[in-house]
């Protein structure tokens, strides 16, 4: 019933929840059962790819969450997505167990090569899948609770809150580049056996991840959609009107902010999550500022305080990538700076305001032309 | 041919006036030459003594040669002759005494007279002692240095007679060091006793090794080697001092690179409210226009970074002006999506660059005036590029805030800052002045950019890493305000350079951010906020 | 603790603050009215109060004190301090020094703006400030009493009560047929109706209410006139407006504010006859 409830009314949650459903039969179906020379058969590749998608759009969800919502303009999201990614990657790490070139049961090749002794007590617990899962969400939520508590205590908002959001994955870029900080330096981790007994490199497994994946989003899609329609999100979305007049209220808008950007760094904890068993690497590379701008570029695109607009824009912006930078790779940055200028200055409310304007652009088009084009009729007829 | 032959004896002839006496000069060192073909190192020792003593010209050639394993014997005629390995395994050979080239022999043709560790350093001490009496003071400096190494104590001497003569400040500087070293290994206590205290300013490495030998030293008595303790924390604590200022000194020319990187971007957020993404970007086309002017005047290398600053001043403010006009004006009001486009002009910039001049880094050379260090202390030098690019910041700096203070253009662009819809209804034209503010932001930019291209390569990333910085340095400071940033930039500067030895680098850099985000806990509105009713929306 | 106050007839405040320990012993949350004791008949005190910007002080020394239940009008021009007074009551400015208590025993300088609103005062500002992406109707929900942390808005429905209050306010604020409107395409009067409509929600003690007739006709002025007389009594009301018109029809006692100090205070025609009030009005 709250289901029913919460699918009524917009054609946008429609149409991605449908694709949604429909991708989760059709994608299995025609990648696993399919005979591989039928045009109807999708390669494990294109499986594989449609999951990074997804697990992009649940993370330019979750951005849109905090600044769609509540005006958060985070240039930092893609360091919760990393460290989501991480606490994955340790799990997937420590599920090698003896596969690894050097054969260390305990410690991951690249500890073996640097002459560790033993695990450092922050890998303890990733072995199991549990205590994995569960960094997923602690990881990013505390640094996101300790920072947002941080900023939002002393008031810092709109650009200062941004680059300081960029400093925070700045100064995490330059810290997992350190060998010393035990997550393998500008390697990463990778090199990735299987996870919960299943082989990652088998199409079963990427076709359940693929499905897991779409199934997180459909569900991270309902859950935002049911904080952004509660009288928190109408709070949230005040405080991004007017965060003065709803403090004087009675409300504490520092906890209202912190609450979300908690909730939103999770999320993107989750969506590292799932890119990286997909994606088979995660490396400090995923700090880089330039990602989290990116990122902010999707939802922008998609069309912000929509939800599915972000999930829209993160498909659009790298299927674009991925097809460009095969294709054409000098051009994808001209063409990336080229859309962050033409989104803010043309299209404020992204694809989807677009889209939804359409309807009334095209009637009132039809409008004038038929007092402009009708008058001119008449007027031959009436002579 | 015969008539050629003649030719070559004449011509090497004519020079030799006074054949006799040259010839009774070569004959005696021939003598002291040969003493080196003995087989025992303690006579080799003697030999080159006696070699050394030698009024010949060439003894400091033989010497060398000696020391750098070139000087053989020729099996044929046993005489001592400079040896040049050949590649397929011969030698070109010439005659010590003479100089006088003997063609070539075969890899059994010739014998290395073989020199031993002890040898080594005599020799060294040898060759430092008639360098010693060099033209060039460096040279002199140089040899003491290298008697002091060698601390052949039979030295002494030599050292003792040039201090006669020497006038040379640096140079006796460097004789005394090492007479001091040698004093240090008396067997006279007085004497030592006297040296370990006349060393106690003295920051020569040797004098140290020597002094921290002493103190350990089981035999030394226990007078000398308290001495030699409390002259050793007096030098400790005098290289210590020296060690701050030096990290001062970095920290500034660190923090003077920040202030120049950070104040355009002051400018522009103070005056606009907007963060420009494309700041580091506009510093990058600076680098690249001292680049693009030293390959345009090529002859006028030692002048190139005096055009260049005009000129990357003009094309970094043009392109600002063009951002501004073309992009930024559009925004005003929304700060937020200012930034997002403004990181879309910086990737563009970014891969025009990458697509005219390549992603490899361009060279920038370094104009003679700018390379080099100078000395301000003893044991203390600082490099002139960063000590001139500290002075050009502070140049610049003085330039913006004349200009800020005392001209037409500074007054309305204060105005604006401070209330942009007075300023308007006063007849203002803010659309001009944010232009030219725009311009003016991004011109100091890129003549950061000048400054940059002689610390760091010059590449189309060149710009990247001083967005967060600088934007760090103008929050710290404090919004709007050009002193702030200026404080802000040299404090953290400083701050860097101080916490790097203990910390490492990129730790410091992590820790320094840290500690701006709890500092903005503390001072929302930075070091020197703007107050009032203006400063609250 | 307290300065001894130069003020003549200071009105005695009696109980030492029942601060955030002592509560804390209580059994159970006190509630709103125990917090905020107002026995000896004052509700707002004001003492000493000095602001300043960058040297210019908006408030000098200020002292002002606001009855229970009384209704007062503040006028002065502009720059008195008559705003800033308003943020230094709401906990938005904290001043230099001086002492703000609210009731007898609650220090609203060591109050954030949140908990000053949840203790009962609310605020109108001078340019209306509504949520203007919001309804009507979610705006008056907004501001309506309730328990305002995140876990239990996350979680909160209305009550069938709480309908018919918004209903109720919806009535007097004139607004029932905008109910789905957003706040954003009303009048600018509409706003103001809708603001002064939130402030009713929050069902405060005292009401600070920010020039609530600019750019309103003259009927919608004499209905808020009325408005705000019938809440006095009930509610403090402190009023801060330039229409002498409006001030004469609704004030009983009368302030005013110059240069960040009360100059005269009493009732409405003994002020417009003040020497000093006419100097500073018709002097400049």
């Amino acid at each position: 019933m709250l289901l029913g409830r919460l699918i009524k009314q917009d054609w946008g949650r429609s149409i991605l929840l449908g694709t949604l459903g429909v991708m989760c039969v059709v994608v299995p179906v025609a990648n696993l059962l399919v005979p591989e020379d039928s045009a109807f058969h999708v390669s494990t590749y294109t499986v594989t790819l449609l999951g990074k998608y997804l697990s992009y759009a649940l993370l330019a969800m979750a951005l849109d969450l905090a600044w769609g919502y509540c005006g958060i303009l985070s240039l930092g999201h893609g360091a919760f997505f990393a460290l989501g990614g991480y606490a994955m990657g340790m799990y997937l790490m420590r599920q090698i167990g003896t596969r690894g070139v050097y054969g260390h049961p305990e410690l991951p090749d690249f500890m073996v090569f640097l002459n560790w002794q033993e695990l450092p007590w922050y890998w303890f617990g990733f072995d199991a899948f549990w205590f994995a899962m569960l960094m997923v969400v602690l990881v990013p939520g505390l640094l996101a609770l300790v920072f947002g508590w941080l900023a939002f205590r002393s008031r810092v908002t709109g650009v200062y809150l941004s680059i300081m959001t960029q400093a925070l994955t700045y100064a995490l870029l330059l810290a997992f580049y350190r060998n010393e900080m035990g997550f393998g330096g500008n390697n990463g981790l990778t090199d990735f056996k299987d996870i919960l007994g299943a082989s990652l490199q088998s199409d079963v497994t990427r076709v359940v991840l693929f499905v897991v994946s779409a199934i997180a989003l459909a569900l991270t899609y309902l859950f935002c959609r049911f904080v952004v329609t509660s009288k928190l999100g109408r709070v949230v979305t005040a405080v991004r009107d007017a965060d003065d007049r709803t403090r004087f209220i009675g409300y504490r808008v520092e906890n209202y902010k912190v609450w979300i950007f908690t909730v939103s760094a999770v999320l993107a904890g989750i969506a590292g999550a799932l890119y990286v068993p997909q994606v088979g690497i995660i490396n400090p590379s995923e700090f880089e500022p330039l990602k989290s701008i990116e990122l902010v570029v999707w939802v922008a695109l998609g069309g912000r305080g929509t939800l599915y607009g972000a999930a829209l824009g993160a498909v659009i912006v790298n299927y674009a990538k991925t097809w460009m930078t095969g294709a054409f790779p000098e051009v994808w940055p001209f063409a990336l700076g080229g859309l962050f200028i033409l989104v803010t200055l043309s299209l404020p409310k992204g694809v989807v305001g677009l889209v939804r304007s359409l309807p009334y652009w095209l009637a009132s088009r039809v409008l004038y032309m038929y007092h402009k084009w009708g008058s001119l009729i008449r007027a031959k007829f009436s002579h | 041919m015969r008539s050629c032959l003649v030719v070559v004896v004449a011509a090497g002839l004519v020079p030799c006036f006074g054949l006799e006496e040259k010839s009774a000069l070569d004959a005696s060192f021939q003598v002291t030459v040969d003493l080196l073909k003995t087989r025992s190192f303690g006579e080799k020792a003697e030999a080159a003594r006696a070699i050394a003593a030698h009024t010949h010209p060439r003894t400091l050639e033989v010497l060398t040669a000696l020391l750098d394993a070139e000087l053989y014997t020729e099996r044929k005629t046993d005489r001592v002759v400079f040896a040049n390995g050949l590649d397929g395994g011969g030698f070109n050979i010439r005659d010590a005494v003479t100089g006088e080239g003997l063609g070539q022999v075969g890899r059994r043709g010739a014998k290395k007279i073989s020199v031993n560790n002890r040898l080594r350093g005599l020799l060294r001490g040898l060759i430092a002692g008639i360098r010693l009496d060099d033209k060039d003071p460096d040279d002199r400096i140089a040899a003491a240095e290298a008697i002091a190494d060698g601390a052949d104590s039979s030295m002494r001497a030599v050292l003792d007679a040039r201090l006669l003569v020497e006038s040379d400040a640096n140079v006796i500087a460097a004789i005394e060091t090492a007479l001091v070293v040698f004093d240090l290994d008396a067997n006279d206590e007085t004497i030592r006793l006297r040296a370990i205290r006349a060393s106690a300013s003295n920051l020569d490495g040797r004098v140290r090794e020597k002094l921290t030998g002493i103190s350990n030293d089981p035999v030394a008595s226990e007078a000398i080697q308290e001495a030699a303790r409390e002259t050793l924390e007096s030098i400790e604590e005098t290289v210590a001092r020296y060690k701050t200022i030096e990290t001062v000194f970095f920290g500034l020319s660190l923090g003077s690179v920040l202030v120049l990187a950070a104040i355009g971007l002051s400018i522009t957020f103070g005056v606009m409210g907007v963060i420009n993404m494309a700041h580091g970007e506009l510093i990058m086309l600076g680098a690249y226009t001292t680049y693009v002017v030293q390959t345009l005047f090529p002859g006028a290398l030692e002048y190139s970074l005096l055009i260049a600053v005009p000129a990357a001043f003009f094309v970094s403010g043009l392109v600002g002006i063009g951002i501004e006009r073309g992009i930024f004006r559009f925004l005003y009001g929304r700060p937020l999506e200012t930034l997002l486009a403004s990181f879309g002009v910086s990737l563009v910039l970014q891969q025009a660059v990458k697509t005219i001049f390549t992603a490899l880094n361009r060279p920038v050379s370094t104009p003679q005036w700018m390379s080099g260090s100078f000395e301000l202390l003893d044991g203390l030098s600082l490099t002139f590029n960063r000590l001139y690019i500290l002075i050009f910041a502070g140049l610049i700096f003085a330039a913006l805030v004349l200009v800020l203070q005392r001209t037409r253009l500074g007054l309305e662009v204060r105005a604006v800052t401070q209330n942009r819809a007075m300023a308007r209804a006063m007849g203002i034209r803010s659309g001009r002045v944010d232009a030219l503010t725009f311009g003016l932001g991004a011109g100091i930019a890129g003549v950061a950019g000048v400054a940059l291209s002689q610390l760091t390569n010059v590449g189309p990333y060149l710009g990247r890493g001083y967005i967060v910085d600088s934007f760090m340095v103008v929050v710290f400071g404090g919004v709007g305000n050009l002193w702030g940033t200026l404080v802000a930039g040299l404090s953290l500067g400083v701050a860097n350079k101080f916490l790097e030895p203990y910390a490492g680098a990129v730790v410091a850099k992590v820790l320094v951010l840290v500690f701006i985000i709890l500092f903005i806990q503390w001072r929302p509105r930075g070091l020197f906020p703007q107050k009032g009713r203006a400063a609250e929306s | 603790m307290f300065r001894r106050s130069v003020h003549k007839d200071k009105p005695a405040r009696g109980f030492q603050p029942l601060d955030d320990q002592s509560s804390r012993f209580l059994a159970r949350k006190p509630s709103r009215d125990e917090l905020v004791n107002t026995d000896s008949g004052y509700i707002l005190y004001l003492e000493d109060i000095t602001v300043s910007f960058d040297g210019f002080k908006a408030l000098n020394e200020l002292t002002l004190y606001i009855e229970t239940g009384e209704l007062r009008c503040i006028i002065g021009p502009n720059g008195a301090g008559k705003t800033t007074m308003m943020d230094v009551i709401t906990g938005k400015t904290r001043p230099d020094f001086g002492t703000a208590f609210y009731g007898q025993r609650l220090d609203l300088l060591r109050l954030t703006e949140p908990e000053i609103a949840s203790l009962g005062i609310g605020r109108k500002f001078q340019k209306p400030t509504v949520f203007e992406n919001h309804t009507v109707h979610d705006n008056l929900e907004l501001a309506m009493e309730a328990d305002k942390r995140v876990w239990a808005t996350l979680a909160r429905r209305l009550s069938g009560e709480e309908r018919d209050r918004i209903a109720e306010v919806l009535d007097i604020i004139g607004l029932k047929e905008e109910v789905l409107a957003l706040a954003g395409s009303l009048s600018h009067g509409q706003k103001q109706w809708l603001e002064i409509g939130m402030l009713l929600m929050q069902n405060p003690l005292v009401l600070l209410v920010d020039e609530p007739v600019a750019g309103m006709t003259k009927q919608e002025s004499e209905s808020t006139a009325e408005l705000l007389t019938t809440l006095a009594g009930d509610h403090s009301v402190v009023v801060v407006e330039h229409d002498m018109e409006f001030v004469r029809s609704i004030a009983r006692r009368v302030t005013v504010l110059h240069e960040g100090r009360v100059l005269a205070e009493g009732p409405f025609e003994e002020i417009q006859h003040d020497a000093k009030v006419i100097e500073v009005y018709l002097g400049e």
